[in-house]
């Protein structure tokens, strides 16, 4: 009889990991919280490096994990988490009961809820919006503000939830300085004559093909980069946004009016994670994501026997890395099972 | 007989003592201002000597406030106090009835049962035996309660207790001496003689059976007088001193004077007056949250009367007022911590420092390193005319919320308003005081006000508690300064605005300078019940929490600060309201980053609630007469 | 030979920062009292959300860089200017106590070169 292999969470570190499984021969059971699979990948239109469709990555994700073998349950949260002897009991809300011989937790990441930066007035005032939200217009084909105008300077702005003591999360996440980049350029090829600044503390730009990427946003499309934290967005006379920032390279205050501000959020623990984490009795370290047996050899292995981590669960990580996480996932778990 | 050596050391240490505090007194109130001495001199006549008497007897010797606060330390203080003084009320009158004459000295009375040792057999003399040693009884259960608070602070059910000099742990030492040895002294006469009531009657029955009762009862006088002795003449060395100080400091504080801006007589007396309860550590939330337990109010008392280092300890308070409510003797702590905080910054620190027994005036030239701020880079002042003038601080502009909310508040009042510092202002002046800078902000205070004046406003209403305080107290403006809760209110009293009623439960979290600070609490609470149902917290009005966000520690850290906001909050939210509501934006900002429950501020949740009307009434000339703006200050 | 020293190029003394003889005393005054002075990374949301910068040439970040890289001229100067109002603290993503730093510089200069004066 096969072993049974719960994977908690249908994103892509969860569909991947479920793919793979399936491959070598375990019984698979895949749970998701929302109506469809997919989780975070569902919100972006065009992925970085290249701006290639992400509809690709979910073809792909989707043929891998719609095998037979792989019960998909959608629209399920787990209650209770118990481990027997060697096996694990799990509760779903729908009162579904199941046993597993291994678990993968692959739960990902929340936005950063930018409200909670009051400060740059997202919910407060008129066209201040999240970088999901900006890939929302694209995939509508459509930049607007909400008078329905066409934007003419568009500001992006770095590290909002990341790299801040403020609001709690110390850490960087890695991948909204591409991602600003990556929009910022897609700004211009939807308005070629909009002006695009992007304000950074720095340009982290820590994966293949990323710096090229910069390069070009500052070659080929115009995207000016301005090196300088924003510290408040008010709102001008003729409802434009007038930002706060100083200019650090050239050491003096810059000013500035804008039509539309892009705040790039960080990651952040999700809420499905968490809850994960409290029923099952895992982990999680100073930056709420899960934590790791071993930063260098273990990163897929958690504190408890039989439970494994895979994507962003643990941190924050680009598609390919969560794939690649996934797998590596994958291969624990044989171990695991191989050795009962 | 009528006199034995023994009883030397108890007269000198109470005469010399009785000496050292009239003189202490007289020194102190010579160097009263002039309109002080008229006061304190009007004061001993009339009502306000005899709310002084009154409060002597609640406060000093029953101690009905402690009492209120924690029942066992009040107990404590409450049995060597006041059963102390039924003891000598007693035995004086004792020695006057029984004794050889009327009128004995001091020492007749302390050690009766010594030169009467027949006296107390049968009849109204046992009766009298044994009320004695029912106050010494007294006395002796709040000493056990004193010993082990010494060694065990939660018997007092006090977290922590004050920590001690050498000279405090001899004269502490002396004082735990007196009643016990009184106690064996008696019982030991009494066993000899076979007198003595239930307590020392039995007591010294007992030890009759195996002890040399009759040689042991002198050595046991001799400690009873040599540790009365001790402890009067260390007395002023310690802060037992507080004992006759705080009856002066009665005395001043019902004849009306106050700490003021700058030390002086009242300030010593009311730091002399500190007598260590440790009811202010209690009461603090840094103690509470961060675990910094060496920097409260009675360690700043302690610290100014030794001549420590004063400035560190003065600058690391959240200045929240807390410890001002709580505080037994009524002693101004906040004041007299601004009083250090100015001093490190002045250029002559004058102190007077007692060294032992004897004063000397210190004159300490200080360099005033913050003292070269200078801001005369302020551009000319351009101003409007308008009615009403909005301030919102610099506060403010971080939490855009209250910025909106105000404006469409204004807007929809219908007043003739300008927004001042919509583009950014000049700062109130306020952070720049509580840092010790009252020079400083001298410069801005005057560059606002005569903004403020030139726009020939009648109101200033402003969003921020902290630049309401200084407007009110440091500002002199003609203008009528309001809260944003108190102008709403007005709004809402004159019907001037509509709202609807929205179906949330609310908590309200006073902010530290609104409430404590400029003792406004009912507006905003009145406000918050016309709009949302306002529910009761454990920590409302005097007793608020402080967010911890506040400008006047410089000291501690970001994350200690969050440490206390998360504590305030998590107590504040208890109750699962729907919205944690403040007035004040740095609240605002601080309980945002501690909790999951939406944290905002009264103006936004009016303007949540407000009922667009269709053309905004323009009312401001009849809105504000000169009558309704002497009822509003 | 002497022909040779005479030949070459100067550099100007003035335009380098000299680190290793610039004085450092003010930046080790504030590090020892304000640990949290060393988490700068002169992101600059203090000096644009500054309420003193609204009015004239003042940057918190820059001097910042300046004393901690020893160049303290400019720093003595400006740093008068600052009105205590918390704004910066309040901002900084690393939770650096940038108020305490301006009194403690001030503190420093005053010890060290009575502001030079």
């Amino acid at each position: 009889m096969s072993k049974h292999v719960v994977v908690i969470g249908g994103g892509v570190a969860g569909m991947e990991a479920a793919g793979q499984l399936s491959k070598c021969g375990f019984e698979v059971t895949l749970i998701e919280k929302e109506n469809k699979t997919g989780g975070n990948i569902n919100n972006w239109y065009k992925l970085f490096p290249d701006r290639r469709d992400s509809s690709e990555v979910k073809e792909y994700l989707d043929m891998i994990s719609q095998k037979n073998g792989i019960k998909l349950l959608t629209e399920t949260t787990i209650e209770k988490l118990n481990r027997h002897c060697d096996r694990f009991s799990i509760t779903t809300d729908k009162g579904t009961e199941m046993t597993a011989d291994a678990i993968i937790v692959a739960t990902g990441f929340d936005l950063f809820k930018s409200s909670r930066k009051e400060e740059y007035g997202y919910g407060i005032y008129d066209n201040v919006i999240t970088s999901a939200g900006l890939e929302e217009m694209f995939r509508n084909g459509k930049i607007s503000l909400t008078n329905g105008k066409i934007p003419s300077a568009i500001g992006i702005v770095h590290c909002v939830g990341s790299r801040d003591e403020k609001v709690g999360n110390l850490y960087c996440s890695k991948l909204c300085c591409v991602t600003a980049v990556k929009q910022a350029i897609e700004i211009k090829e939807h308005i070629p004559e909009s002006k695009v600044f992007c304000f950074y503390m720095d340009m982290r730009m820590g994966g293949t093909h990323y710096e090229e990427l910069y390069r070009e946003a500052q070659e080929k499309w115009g995207v000016n980069f301005i090196r300088g934290k924003v510290s408040e967005a008010g709102e001008s006379i003729d409802n434009k946004l007038v930002i706060k920032v100083e200019d650090t390279l050239a050491g003096r205050p810059l000013k500035m009016e804008l039509d539309m501000l892009v705040l790039m959020a960080g990651m952040e623990m999700s809420e499905g994670g968490k809850k994960i984490a409290r029923i099952g009795g895992l982990n999680t370290g100073e930056n709420r994501f899960f934590s790791t047996s071993d930063h260098h050899y273990g990163s897929n292995i958690s504190n408890v026997k039989g439970i494994f981590y895979a994507g962003t669960c643990i941190g924050p990580m680009s598609i390919t890395d969560t794939i690649s996480h996934s797998r590596a996932a994958v291969s624990d778990v044989m171990d695991f099972l191989r050795d009962q | 007989m009528q006199f034995d050596p023994f009883v030397i050391p108890f007269n000198i240490g109470l005469y010399f003592i009785l000496f050292y505090v009239v003189i202490r007194s007289v020194i102190w109130f010579r160097g009263l201002s002039r309109q002080d001495k008229l006061r304190l001199q009007r004061g001993f006549f009339g009502i306000a000597f005899v709310q002084s008497l009154k409060e002597i007897f609640l406060e000093s010797l029953i101690h009905r406030k402690i009492l209120k606060t924690n029942f066992r330390l009040g107990y404590m203080h409450m049995s060597l106090a006041f059963g102390w003084f039924l003891l000598i009320l007693f035995g004086t009158i004792e020695a006057d009835m029984f004794g050889a004459k009327h009128l004995n000295a001091p020492y007749r009375a302390i050690f009766f049962r010594f030169f009467n040792p027949e006296h107390g057999r049968m009849g109204i003399e046992a009766a009298y035996g044994f009320l004695m040693d029912l106050i010494l009884a007294f006395i002796l259960s709040g000493l056990l309660l004193a010993v082990s608070k010494r060694f065990w602070s939660k018997i007092v059910g006090m977290k922590k207790t004050a920590r001690l000099k050498v000279t405090d742990k001899i004269a502490l030492t002396s004082l735990w001496l007196i009643f016990p040895s009184r106690l064996l002294a008696e019982s030991f006469t009494s066993g000899t003689y076979g007198t003595g009531s239930f307590l020392t009657g039995s007591l010294g029955h007992w030890m009759a059976s195996f002890l040399p009762v009759q040689e042991l009862a002198y050595p046991f006088w001799c400690l009873y007088s040599l540790s009365l002795g001790t402890f009067f003449i260390l007395l002023p060395l310690t802060r037992y001193m507080h004992i006759p100080t705080e009856l002066f400091l009665i005395f001043m504080r019902n004849s009306g004077i106050r700490t003021g801006d700058k030390a002086g007589s009242y300030s010593e007396v009311e730091t002399y007056s500190c007598s260590s309860c440790g009811i202010c550590i209690d009461a603090c939330q840094l103690n509470f949250s961060t675990g910094i337990n060496n920097v409260q109010s009675v360690y700043l008392m302690k610290a100014i009367r030794n001549n420590d280092n004063v400035a560190d300890i003065a600058h690391n308070c959240l200045m929240c007022g807390r410890c001002d409510q709580k505080c037994p003797v009524g002693i101004e702590l906040s004041p007299i911590r601004m009083i250090q905080r100015r001093g490190s910054e002045a250029e002559n620190d004058i102190r007077n420092i007692y060294k032992g027994y004897f004063r000397s005036i210190q004159k300490t030239e200080i360099d005033k390193p913050n003292g070269f701020a200078v801001y005369n880079f302020l551009p000319e002042i351009k101003t409007e005319k308008a009615d009403v003038l909005f301030f919102a601080g610099c506060m403010t502009h971080l939490t855009p919320s209250i910025k909106k909310a105000m404006v469409k508040i204004l807007d929809a009042s219908g007043v003739n308003y300008r927004f001042i510092d919509e583009h950014g202002g000049v700062c109130c002046g306020r952070p720049l005081m509580l840092a010790g800078q009252d020079k400083e902000a001298r410069e801005l205070i005057n560059y606002n006000s005569q903004m403020i004046w030139r726009s020939g406003a009648h109101t200033l209403v402003t969003s921020c508690p902290i630049c309401y305080k200084v407007f009110n107290e440091s500002y002199h403006l003609d203008a009528v300064v309001l809260h944003h809760t108190q102008f709403i209110k007005n709004l809402i009293d004159n019907g001037a605005v509509k709202m609807k009623f929205l179906r949330k439960r609310v908590v309200y979290h006073t902010p530290c300078e609104l409430g404590r600070g400029s003792g406004v609490y009912d507006e905003p609470k009145a406000v918050l019940k016309h709009v949302a149902r306002l529910e009761k917290s454990k920590f409302e009005d005097q007793n608020s929490l402080c967010c911890g966000g506040s400008l006047a520690n410089m000291k501690i850290s970001y994350r200690e600060k969050s440490r206390i906001a998360c504590d305030a909050a998590a107590e504040l939210t208890k109750g699962k309201p729907d919205i944690l509501a403040t007035a004040c934006p740095l609240c605002k900002k601080t309980f945002s980053q501690a909790t999951e429950t939406r944290v905002a501020d009264i103006s936004e949740i009016v303007a949540e609630a407000l009922m667009s009307s269709t053309t905004p009434k323009v009312i401001s000339k009849q809105f504000y007469s000169i009558k309704e703006l002497a009822d509003i200050s | 030979m002497k022909k040779m020293e005479k030949f070459g190029f100067v550099i100007s003394k003035g335009r380098q920062i000299d680190y290793e003889s610039n004085d450092r005393r003010i930046a080790e005054y504030i590090y020892k009292r304000e640990p949290s002075f060393r988490l700068c990374i002169e992101c600059g949301g203090c000096s644009a959300t500054c309420t003193t910068g609204n009015f004239t040439g003042f940057s918190l970040r820059e001097l910042h860089i300046l004393i901690k890289r020893g160049e303290n001229d400019k720093a003595r100067h400006d740093i008068k200017k600052c009105m205590l109002c918390g704004k910066c603290t309040l901002v900084c993503p690393r939770g650096v106590n940038t108020r305490n730093i301006v009194v403690l510089a001030r503190q420093a200069f005053q010890n060290y070169d009575n502001y030079a004066i």
